[in-house]
């Protein structure tokens, strides 16, 4: 592999990991949603450098998969679900930016610890690009924990999940790859659906996820 | 090995996803959960030709003798729950909980999850078997929501966030395993193919096969319900209509717990690798204390067998962490017992909770006297599941503490603890509900008692006589999982 395809992985796969940290101070949703769809563009930059750089052409099906769905599709849907069900435009934390950043900034130096140290076998991009990879994954996870309304923990998971075609796409030739990409794309659909579908707003006049709590069964 | 006619591997296949592809546009209630049944009773019997004909493995399939055992009791107890969901689900429709386009989503969903299960249990692949998995998860939290109440949309919502990240490490693992397979098998297909990976997965690094296997076992095991990542499997299984709760207790777990299993079979085989086993042991041994205290506190009857089961996944896989030929043996039969056990108790819960047109413990009083036949099938079921002699989970679970004394006496010691602890919560529990003056609200159920009396036969047979070609059966087998 030449400097420069290594340099231009490297550069779209890290740019992929700075976005998910501009992902976790958006304070109000439809920033939050454009945020992600700029991660989305990303992802499918990188996957098409993955394809044509590795010369799979079964990358690039995956690369336009994720450019139509996650960056045009889910975000345009998910706008028109906020305005029609009159969500509440702010995203509420349960812990402050501030803490979350340096608990985002503790995670990605996990993952570059451990995945470096672990893969030394690995060839340097694989190795590189894996530790990126679980930098998005926990990321994505990270924004799971500390936010509060229905429509950002779905922008968490589908986050967490353009880490896990990150790593699948920079494995080179891994099969199923595109399988596994329309699975979770369906995954995906299948959430947003049913935010809209079971009109989670309109039962609990908030999609705070924390008033749900209200239904334990145990506690009457 | 004689020769079939025709394809019985993609059969087993086909039909259920052809099934719930014609289900989802049959009009008509009574024709669709005929169909349903039929399509589930002829999927087991092609299930049991898997006895005599051993489909060829391939890059993409493998039926060898472990995942016979899960096949043929999942097509089973998809078979038995299909027929208790047709008398349920006919209740449900006379008192307007569900209406008849809710119907038939719903049978498209059942056969579609069996197709999911069949697919992940039969899968050699790697990445199929998670695909398989994932679409399993996606078709239960459809279900489990489908009476759209604010508690279903919570339940499915939990289930849903937790099984997704669940199913988000466990791909995270595979890729790792097929990182790790890469630099030996070369790249394509067969760095995912399972019976490829366990030939040569002594070459395979270690460090990244430890990894792997944590991610996986993090993954598949919410799936399992293992303890610290249990809490959708209550919500879920409360929450959702009855036949979902005994599918998803009596073959969801077990499909979950099949894909640990395997990625165990790969650690095992690497000697550099850490050892699976105490990993698992100790998750197992968790989830039995954490649930049988959680016993004593539920007021919801799906919500206390949920901890049960619980409980249950504790035990079968502490049993097969702490390997060796015995151990596994017993965690098979306990995994046997418990899927027929606490399905025919939910089939049992279904039909009291529409009869007493309640969930709550506190208002279900005196079923023996108002209801004989549900009342002492929960006792005998309870009975078993608690590990009363003489029925099978006495058995297994017998086995499995005596395993466990010759090799680690203390943690038999917690063990025994857990399981006694998890008996007295449910006989107490079972007390309140069987006997004493019945309490008001006494709808005449339609139960169908033949799938319950099924289960609880065969529960019951196991605890006196295990017939000698299943024990040769499943000894193979636990000797074929180390």
């Amino acid at each position: 592999m030449t400097g420069l395809s290594f340099d231009v992985s490297h550069l779209l796969a890290g740019g992929l990991v700075l976005v998910s940290f501009l992902l976790l101070y958006q304070t109000r949703l439809y920033a939050l949603l454009n945020v992600f769809a700029m991660q989305a563009v990303v992802l499918s930059l990188s996957i098409t450098w993955q394809a044509y750089v590795q010369d799979a052409g079964h990358l690039y099906v995956t690369a336009a998969i994720a450019f139509a769905f996650k960056a045009i599709i889910i975000p345009v849907a998910l706008h028109r679900i906020i305005a029609r069900l009159g969500i509440h435009r702010d995203v509420e934390n349960v812990v402050g930016v501030g803490p979350t950043m340096l608990a985002g900034l503790a995670l990605v130096a996990l993952s570059v610890v451990v995945m470096l140290r672990v893969a030394s076998e690995a060839d340097a991009l694989a190795r590189e690009d894996l530790a990126f990879a679980l930098s998005v994954v926990l990321l994505g996870m990270l924004m799971m924990v500390v936010r509060r309304n229905a429509v950002s923990m779905v922008v968490g998971f589908m986050s967490l999940e353009n880490g896990l075609i990150l790593a699948a796409a920079g494995a080179k030739g891994m099969p199923l790859v595109v399988e596994i990409s329309v699975a979770f794309s369906v995954l995906v659909a299948f959430t947003v659906i049913g935010v809209f579908l079971f009109r989670i707003s309109e039962r609990f006049e908030t999609v705070d996820a924390n008033a749900l709590d209200r239904f334990q069964g145990d506690r009457l | 090995m004689t020769a079939l006619p025709f394809d019985n591997l993609a059969a087993i296949l086909i039909l259920p996803a052809a099934t719930g592809a014609a289900l989802a546009f049959l009009p008509g209630y009574r024709l669709s959960a005929t169909l349903n049944v039929v399509s589930s009773f002829v999927t087991f019997l092609l299930a049991t030709t898997f006895l005599v004909a051993k489909p060829t493995t391939g890059d993409y399939f493998l039926v060898d003798d472990l995942n016979i055992v899960f096949v043929v009791l999942n097509t089973f107890v998809a078979f038995t729950a299909s027929a208790f969901s047709a008398s349920y689900i006919a209740h449900e429709l006379e008192i307007g909980r569900l209406t008849a386009t809710h119907l038939r989503f719903y049978h498209a969903m059942y056969q579609a999850l069996l197709f999911a299960m069949n697919l992940a249990l039969t899968a050699n692949n790697i990445g199929l078997m998670w695909v398989a998995i994932e679409m399993a998860t996606l078709t239960t939290v459809a279900m489990v929501g489908i009476y759209r109440t604010p508690a279903a949309i919570e339940a499915a919502w939990k289930y849903f966030i937790l099984g997704s990240v669940g199913i988000a490490l466990a791909l995270f693992g595979t890729i790792l395993v097929y990182m790790a397979a890469r630099p030996v098998l070369g790249e394509g297909v067969s760095g995912m193919v399972w019976t490829t990976l366990i030939a040569r997965v002594s070459e395979f690094d270690p460090a990244l096969l430890n990894l792997a296997f944590v991610f996986l076992m993090l993954g598949y095991g919410t799936k399992v319900g293992l303890a610290p990542l249990h809490a959708w499997l209550p919500d879920a299984h409360a929450e959702g209509p009855t036949p979902i709760s005994a599918v998803l207790s009596g073959l969801l777990l077990n499909v979950a717990l099949y894909a640990v299993l395997r990625f165990k079979l790969l650690l095992d085989a690497n000697a550099n690798a850490i050892a699976p086993g105490p990993l698992m042991a100790t998750l197992g041994l968790l989830s039995l204390i954490f649930a049988a205290f959680m016993l004593y506190r539920r007021r919801d009857i799906k919500r206390l067998f949920g901890f049960s089961s619980i409980e249950h996944m504790g035990v079968i896989v502490f049993a097969f962490g702490m390997g060796g030929p015995l151990a596994n043996f017993a965690g098979l039969l306990h995994m046997t017992m418990h899927s027929l056990t606490k399905s025919a108790i939910f089939f049992t819960v279904g039909h009291i909770a529409q009869a007493k047109g309640t969930q709550q413990i506190a208002d279900i009083r005196g079923l023996t006297v108002s209801h004989p036949t549900l009342g002492w099938s929960l006792a005998l079921g309870v009975l078993a599941i608690a590990g009363a002699p003489p029925l099978g989970i006495f058995t297994s679970e017998f086995l499995v503490v005596s395993s466990t004394f010759a090799r680690a006496p203390w943690l038999a010691i917690l063990l025994v603890f857990g399981l006694l602890l998890a008996f007295g919560a449910l006989v107490l529990r079972l007390q309140g509900m069987a006997f004493g003056e019945p309490s008001p609200g006494d709808k005449r159920s339609t139960a169908s008692t033949l799938p319950i009396a099924a289960h609880l036969g065969l529960v019951l047979l196991a605890g006196v006589y295990l017939p000698p070609p299943l024990v040769a059966w499943f000894q193979h087998v636990a000797t074929m999982l180390r």
